[in-house]
């Protein structure tokens, strides 16, 4: 079963790049990486821009309107995901439990739809 | 004699509720699909009413209904649109139905009811559902029954027994019993969810409501079997040990008109002495294994107030000493209230308010009626009577419930001044 893990924080809360803290972060990003790859469960994994260079799209009566940031003004944005293969929601659970966002944000698990 | 009908239909019904949740861990276990399951132990249950009302009851109603039950998913599965799909599943099922002798059917199914109380309480679910979900799995109880247990309508209940099935299947909530490392904490949940199903019927005091009751039986039952599953859990002994003693004084709560009676004035011969007794060595078991759980903390308090003659001679000392540990593991308010009150019996009531004033933030506990409650009693015995009228006012002022209500009024002349 596949499960999206959605990594949400507060832009500007956690380790910054330039601080002292940023190399283990991202340290910990790389490991939990080669962990899912290692394990097999691994399918996809990205970081994203941060929330300023979002541009959010709606059609509405065929016209198209386009506005500057993230459609929902809330101060946890999404700011990556993985998109893993596992067992059932007990290991994608203990999986997002090692993301290292999870110590000062949240990550929303998810499975994905599997078409009949 | 003929029984009447409708003691044959009651009869079937609460065998047909003593074998549910067995039966449904296996038949979870064997069509790896708890709704479907369900549905299907819910059409043989319904076909069983109606069989053994006209022809009795079958020598192995529980066999009976298993074999019944794969049939019915065997039906439900062909049914099915997705046939094709789902052809391993009935190639299973057609498997059991041919070897199937519904005499050794139940000997043949391992006991998959910790997997079923484990899923059922699995953090991803909601709290309420959790309780929703065991009481429908485990306890074999109706839609209508635990929607009545709390207060809600069927159709919001089964809405919600709906999503938590819907959840289960699509988010993929494993059946099985975790392992070691997540054990301790998924065993809080389960626990808490038993608790949480006694809690709801103790805290009823009307003696007349019998659904209550049956919360209270339920709970039992459930922590019961989970003793039976993990007997070495201190944890669980702990908690069936606490239900076992708190229930133990059900019918010296209330009087003749069902007013509340406080544990200081009950009739400590009305106390089930066949309760306590189990409920004494369940706790001395649980204390002596490892550091004590919270459950066992309360268990081994209400064991002092069972083991006592009388309010007097009760070991306050001890309890105060059992409070404080137990803070130490649930730093709550609630906690040092209670000890406050234990406090005033072991030494006196200047003691305790001075106790309270040092431990408790009062704004923290102003909506928390036992506090106020607590305080007045204090106040008075400390002969600070206009204090204590007015905490008293308070605790009437946060009191619902009408027994409880009519009890703290009661009390209002003694705060009179002398």
């Amino acid at each position: 079963m596949q499960y999206m893990l959605m990594i949400y924080s507060e832009e500007g809360k956690g380790p910054q790049p330039g601080t002292d803290e940023w190399g283990p972060f991202m340290k910990g990003y790389m490991d939990f990486t080669k962990k899912v790859q290692d394990d097999g469960v691994h399918v996809a994994g990205d970081a994203l821009q941060p929330a300023a260079t979002a541009t959010t799209v709606s059609v509405r009566n065929g016209k198209t309107h386009t506005t500057d940031g993230p459609f929902a003004e809330t101060k946890e944005v999404l700011g990556g995901y993985y998109l893993l293969d596992c067992e059932n929601l007990d290991a994608a659970l203990a999986y997002a439990a090692m993301i290292p966002t999870a110590d000062h944000g949240r990550i929303e698990v998810r499975p994905v739809v599997v078409w009949e | 004699m003929q029984p009447p009908p409708h003691d044959i239909s009651a009869q079937i019904a609460r065998m047909v509720r003593a074998d549910w949740g067995r039966i449904l861990a296996a038949l979870v276990k064997s069509l790896g699909d708890f709704a479907l399951a369900e549905d299907s132990l819910q059409d043989a249950a319904l076909e069983a009413m109606a069989a053994w009302a006209e022809r009795g009851l079958p020598d192995a109603p529980d066999a009976w209904l298993i074999t019944v039950a794969r049939r019915k998913a065997l039906d439900r599965l062909r049914r099915d649109a997705n046939f094709a799909r789902k052809s391993a599943e009935i190639a299973y099922l057609q498997e059991l139905e041919v070897q199937a002798d519904p005499a050794d059917a139940m000997e043949q199914i391992p006991d998959k009811r910790l997997e079923l109380i484990f899923t059922c309480c699995h953090p991803a679910i909601e709290e309420k559902s959790r309780i929703a979900l065991t009481l429908r799995a485990l306890g074999g109880l109706g839609t209508d029954e635990i929607a009545a247990a709390f207060l809600d309508k069927p159709e919001t209940m089964a809405a919600r027994l709906t999503r938590a099935k819907t959840k289960i299947k699509a988010a993929g909530i494993p059946f099985v019993v975790p392992g070691a490392d997540e054990l301790g904490a998924r065993l809080d949940a389960v626990l808490r969810v038993i608790y949480l199903v006694f809690n709801e019927g103790y805290r009823a005091t009307s003696g007349q409501d019998l659904m209550r009751a049956d919360l209270i039986a339920e709970a039992t039952r459930l922590a019961r079997v989970l003793r039976t599953l993990m007997p070495k859990s201190e944890q669980v002994a702990g908690l069936l040990a606490l239900i076992l003693l708190h229930d133990s004084r059900r019918f010296a709560r209330l009087d003749a008109q069902g007013g509340l009676v406080p544990l200081r004035e009950q009739n400590r011969a009305r106390w089930d002495k066949s309760k306590i007794r189990e409920g004494r060595a369940l706790v001395k078991e649980a204390l002596q294994s490892g550091p004590p759980s919270p459950f066992a903390l309360q268990a081994a308090i209400s064991a002092l107030h069972a083991e006592s003659p009388g309010w007097n001679e009760t070991d306050w000392p001890q309890i105060v000493a059992l409070y404080d540990a137990l803070w130490q593991l649930e730093p709550t308010s609630v906690v040092r209230v209670n000890q406050a009150v234990a406090l005033s019996f072991a030494k006196d009531a200047d003691t305790a308010l001075a106790f309270l004033t040092r431990h408790v933030d009062p704004r923290e506990v102003a909506p928390y009626q036992p506090y106020h409650v607590a305080l007045s009693d204090l106040l008075l015995r400390a002969g600070q009577r206009a204090a204590a009228r007015a905490a008293l006012a308070k605790a009437v002022e946060l009191t619902h419930q009408p027994e409880e209500r009519a009890y703290l009024l009661a009390q209002a002349p003694r705060y009179r001044d002398a």
